[in-house]
């Protein structure tokens, strides 16, 4: 025991001394968590509508005055011409065209139906899956005050359509950043957890040190507890850190149980500690050990249902993504964050926490070795 | 009991392909200053990573104050001290940081080995705030020493202490080494300096993984049964070339300023032969053969 403490006392003392990793550690994941959640936002705004209005009457107007108030369009265009338009979607000024066709507002009234069309540009899928929703709900919209304003009483009442109205749980506003906001948390903790152990570990066998280490009779454990202590505490530090930008950058309330929130976060620190020596035992140099960090940053940001939600995966992707241990991290975190889950509601999320703690500690133990 | 028992070691790297030593046999006593001689990719490295316990052999076997090691590993690391060929101390610690660390991980103070580095701490101790990665090639060796040596091992496994530093430096490196020997401690050294072998007890000639000759200094160069010539000539380069083409020679190679030759029949003969090939201000002296002159000879293939 006497040992580790020397140990340790000598990683805290490189790690003060190392100003570059001091920064990494502490400044980055804060500026990301500060800049990040702003640029990954999903929903959609500033879509540019082009229209092409064949008909020039005031119900076409107000239907384009009714798209253009709603918040989510700009007008970037209003023409004659459907090639115009494509045009404009060809040059990238517009996302999507709305084409009104001549007479709209005679064949509304007298034949009481009508159509419009419109064109998206599915380069950018979710802004044209997206875009072409709203601009439906607005053109439905619309029709209703058409109904309204010409169908008698009677009849209205008789047709009345189903009538919705919606409601955010857990995030009255359905906030964006509220969703984003635990999820960046939880992979900023990631990357401080489990690549900078890593690399901290693989520095040792680049510069040849572990070489000195290892004819010393200290012994396996004292050596990993040694590397791994010093990150658990700066990973829990960073993610308190995280949690107070969250509380009062963001606004965030957190509903749940603090304790709760950091037992499941030590769970997820200790299995990612294991992962980040199991890369280490694996590379033999700093770049290796980079490169297969990132490649792991990339599964997990893609995998974990970050920015995409898992249930809509093929079974063989939720397969991968309920493998990777971050993903019900992220879960546990927002249930707790956002939802004010109690530990009984998420204890199957410890128990994947604590079998990847248990299967990834036991793998980099296998895997490290003092003699080759 | 010797110090150092090693028998039959083979080890090759990469599934077999390069084999770094065949069958190296030798022993080392107690108290004894133990040196490997061998040009670089000898095998020397692996040898002493051998032996303190950071590779396995693929067969054969070694043992460190009678342990195993293979099976005793623990116990060697406890006794021993290796001061490996790259620094690999931490350099974003300072000098006496260094130092209290490995002292501390085999449970020993600085204060309590203190007599055994004094000599050479005190020549870095100025210095004793000030980074491992900011030293000198020569401090840094001097410090990789001390804490080799601060926990007072019985074994000290030296991989090259002397490459990288100034000559006054290695002569120091080397009376420092002499000292040690009479506290007890056993010292096993490499180095690819040949000047440096008559400062060991007895040294092993290793290349190619294999050991040409293991003996005392003295004797090695007493081995040395052909009569050694040393030239020199007002062109070196013509010299040389005019020696390789001489039938009688047995072996030339240039040596500092002179060329030394080992010749069959009588030197006069060549002195005209070489006269004949036009090369002029020809100086011929016999010449005592150095390590380095047998180790030539012993590694010399016709």
């Amino acid at each position: 025991m006497r040992k580790l403490y020397y140990i340790l006392q000598k990683e805290f003392r490189q790690l003060k001394r190392d100003k570059m990793i001091v920064v990494i550690m502490l400044a980055v994941p804060i500026l990301q968590l500060l800049i990040l959640p702003w640029a990954a936002d999903m929903d959609v705004r500033h879509v540019k509508i082009a229209v092409v209005d064949n008909d020039q009457s005031s119900y076409a107007r107000q239907l384009i005055s009714k798209i253009t108030s709603s918040g989510n369009f700009e007008l970037a265009s209003h023409t004659f011409s459907y090639q115009q338009a494509t045009q404009d979607i060809e040059e990238d000024n517009a996302d999507i065209i709305l084409t009104i066709p001549p007479h709209f507002e005679r064949n509304l009234i007298r034949e009481n139906k009508q159509q419009v069309s419109i064109t998206a540009n599915a380069i950018n899928g979710i802004k044209a899956g997206l875009g072409t929703a709203y601009l439906n709900s607005i053109i439905r919209d619309f029709n209703m005050q058409i109904r309204v304003e010409w169908l008698p009483e009677a009849v209205l009442d008789k047709n009345l359509p189903i009538q919705t109205t919606s409601s955010a749980l857990f995030n009255p506003h359905a906030n964006y950043r509220f969703y984003m906001v635990p999820a960046i948390l939880v992979l900023l903790l990631t990357v401080v957890g489990a690549f900078l152990t890593s690399l901290n570990i693989v520095k040792e066998k680049e510069i040849g040190t572990i070489e000195q280490i290892n004819v010393t009779p200290i012994k396996k454990w004292e050596f990993i507890l040694g590397k791994l202590i010093p990150f658990w505490i700066i990973s829990l530090f960073v993610f308190s850190l995280g949690l107070l930008i969250t509380r009062f950058v963001y606004g965030i309330p957190i509903v749940g149980n603090i304790g709760t929130l950091y037992l499941f976060t030590n769970l997820y620190i200790i299995g990612i500690l294991g992962f980040g020596l199991l890369i280490s035992n694996f590379s033999q140099t700093q770049q290796q050990s980079m490169f297969i960090s990132f490649f792991f940053v990339m599964i997990f940001i893609l995998m974990s249902g970050l920015f995409t939600s898992t249930a809509s995966m093929p079974a063989w992707a939720k397969v991968i993504s309920n493998g990777v241990p971050i993903t019900h991290y992220m879960k546990a975190v927002r249930a707790l964050v956002l939802k004010g889950s109690s530990f009984m509601d998420l204890w199957q999320l410890a128990v994947y926490l604590v079998i990847f703690a248990l299967v990834l500690n036991m793998l980099a133990i296998l895997s490290y070795k003092k003699t080759s | 009991m010797n110090t150092i028992e090693v028998k039959d070691i083979n080890k090759s790297y990469e599934k077999g392909k390069v084999t770094a030593l065949k069958n190296v046999s030798f022993n080392v006593g107690k108290g004894e200053l133990f040196g490997l001689i061998g040009p670089d990719g000898a095998g020397k490295t692996t040898i002493f990573r051998l032996l303190t316990t950071l590779l396995i052999p693929d067969s054969g076997e070694a043992k460190v104050l009678g342990y195993d090691i293979v099976k005793d590993y623990k116990q060697i690391r406890n006794l021993v001290g290796y001061m490996p060929g790259k620094f690999s101390l931490y350099a974003d610690l300072t000098i006496e940081e260094n130092l209290n660390f490995f002292a501390t991980l085999f449970g020993t103070t600085i204060e309590e080995n203190y007599h055994l580095i004094k000599d050479i701490y005190e020549q870095i101790a100025p210095f004793k705030k000030r980074r491992a990665g900011k030293l000198s090639g020569g401090m840094k060796q001097k410090l990789a020493l001390c804490c080799a040596l601060i926990h007072k091992p019985e074994v000290l496994f030296l991989d090259e202490p002397t490459t990288g530093i100034d000559p006054v430096s290695r002569v120091e490196l080397w009376d420092m080494l002499q000292k040690l020997k009479t506290e007890g401690i056993t010292i096993l050294a490499s180095t690819p300096y040949m000047d440096e072998a008559v400062r060991c007890d007895r040294v092993a000639l290793i290349q190619e993984g294999e050991i040409l000759n293991i003996d005392t200094p003295d004797n090695i160069t007493g081995q040395f049964n052909k009569k050694l010539y040393a030239i020199k000539a007002g062109n070196m380069y013509a010299l040389l070339k005019a020696l390789k083409q001489y039938p009688e020679t047995d072996n030339s190679y240039a040596f500092g300023e002179y060329a030394h030759v080992i010749v069959n029949g009588d030197v006069e003969n060549l002195k005209s032969f070489l006269e004949k090939q036009g090369i002029s201000g020809i100086e011929v002296r016999n010449t005592l053969p150095t390590i380095e002159d047998t180790f030539i000879a012993e590694s010399y293939k016709p």
